[in-house]
């Protein structure tokens, strides 16, 4: 794992992964947006209002996703003191919480027409409400330290310990009664989602996730940089 | 034992502890965060009268009548149900073999009066083309997962006494 540790080689591998990954993300969402605003039949209840889906759903795998991703970069931080997991998870909160703001946005926009409300205090709803709570306290925590070492552990600790609302947002719907519908793909006796609608919903969660790579490579390329200005100041203030 | 494995130990004691403690919470408040009661656990509750609730199940086939601003139905589990009335718009989903959450108390006469009707939308999404192919070749079946989990759990039993009670209905 400490392989990857050194930043000159991580700007190495991210120089060759880059240009892919951008493209990628173009030719992706191009293909996506075109399944799913054109090329896709519309529901059988909701009519056209089931391209919401092709977003929100989406955005809602990225802002869980991301926030695992999160967990997982800060648990090693924490353990191996790995040099650049706290950056990886530094930098990924940003997009994870505007993913999960774009995921209550269209969902509120979704649920006005078919449910009748824009919001309600069901399992669901509220679990990824307190998921984009936990990611702004996440980005404050950084802000809250002067000294970028303490700062990283305690966000650290704080991603660990919100990791528990993940699952409770995963099975939100098979534990209780709410009033969001349960889970349509992983059903256990097959997708729900014809698979007509399941092209376009899959081109985009991969567009997303290529965006993702791409503007996280940048941000921790940034971060990087960053802290190398800081060790140069310090060091001209000590000289 | 080196620092790092006291780290990781103690790392994955934390999170063991954190989860558990969830865990006893979410089952200690499980009844505070349901968001409707189906019909069962209306009876098997012994929700009074009055009491402000949300009732959730499915629209029973046939039981939708309206008079006026106002709309008469049934909503079910398939194991009991409960006769809703209510004043005022419904959502584009609310439709006969569909779920719906209904806002409101029970009035002395037994019947539902709710003041906020939503529609639950299930976990299908399909074209109405395949709707129509399913229905031809008689695997279609209405109101699949509407009322989940609760009107899942209660698919085993007999879907009878819902199709009595909706038809006594608006007559």
């Amino acid at each position: 794992m400490h392989r990857f540790a050194n930043p000159a080689r991580f700007l190495r591998i991210t120089d060759a992964v880059l240009p892919w990954s951008a493209a990628l993300t173009i030719v992706l969402l191009a293909l996506g947006l075109y399944y799913g605003l054109w090329a896709s039949p519309v529901d059988y209840q909701q009519g056209a209002t089931v391209r919401i889906m092709y977003i929100h759903v989406p955005a809602a795998w990225m802002g869980m996703m991301i926030y695992s991703l999160m967990a997982i970069a800060s648990a090693v931080a924490l353990i191996w003191r790995h040099p650049l997991a706290d950056l990886i998870a530094k930098a990924a909160a940003p997009i994870g919480a505007s993913f999960t703001f774009i995921c209550l946005v269209s969902g509120s926009l979704w649920g006005a027409p078919t449910w009748g409300t824009w919001w309600v205090w069901d399992a669901r709803l509220t679990s990824v409400l307190i998921l984009f709570f936990l990611y702004l306290g996440y980005i404050a925590i950084w802000q809250a330290f002067d000294d970028p070492t303490r700062a990283a552990r305690a966000a650290a600790i704080v991603a660990l310990v919100g990791f528990v609302n993940i699952p409770i947002i995963k099975f939100s719907v098979d534990w209780w009664n709410t009033l969001h519908q349960g889970e349509s793909l992983f059903t256990g006796h097959g997708s729900e989602i014809d698979p007509t609608m399941l092209r376009p919903l899959i081109l985009m969660a991969l567009a997303f996730t290529a965006y993702f790579i791409t503007v996280l490579i940048y941000r921790v390329r940034a971060e990087i940089i960053a802290r190398k200005l800081r060790v140069l100041r310090l060091s001209a203030i000590e000289g | 034992m080196t620092r790092k494995r006291r780290r990781l130990y103690f790392v994955l004691a934390g999170m063991t502890g954190l989860g558990v403690a969830t865990a006893l919470v979410l089952s200690a408040f499980r009844n505070n965060i349901v968001f409707f009661y189906s019909p069962s656990q209306i009876v098997a509750q012994h929700i009074a009268p009055g009491e402000r609730i949300r009732l959730g199940g499915l629209v029973a086939a046939h039981s939708v009548v309206h008079e006026g601003d106002t709309t008469l139905f049934v909503v079910t589990d398939k194991a009991r149900s409960l006769k809703v009335t209510y004043t005022g718009l419904l959502p584009d989903l609310f439709r006969e073999g569909q779920g719906v959450v209904a806002e409101g108390r029970i009035g002395a006469n037994g019947v539902f009066i709710a003041d906020q009707v939503l529609a639950k939308h299930d976990e299908k999404y399909m074209p109405p083309g395949v709707v129509a192919a399913l229905k031809a070749s008689g695997h279609w079946q209405e109101g699949g997962g509407g009322a989940a989990p609760a009107a899942r759990a209660a698919d085993a039993a007999a879907a009878v006494p819902a199709a009595d009670a909706a038809k006594g209905y608006g007559k």
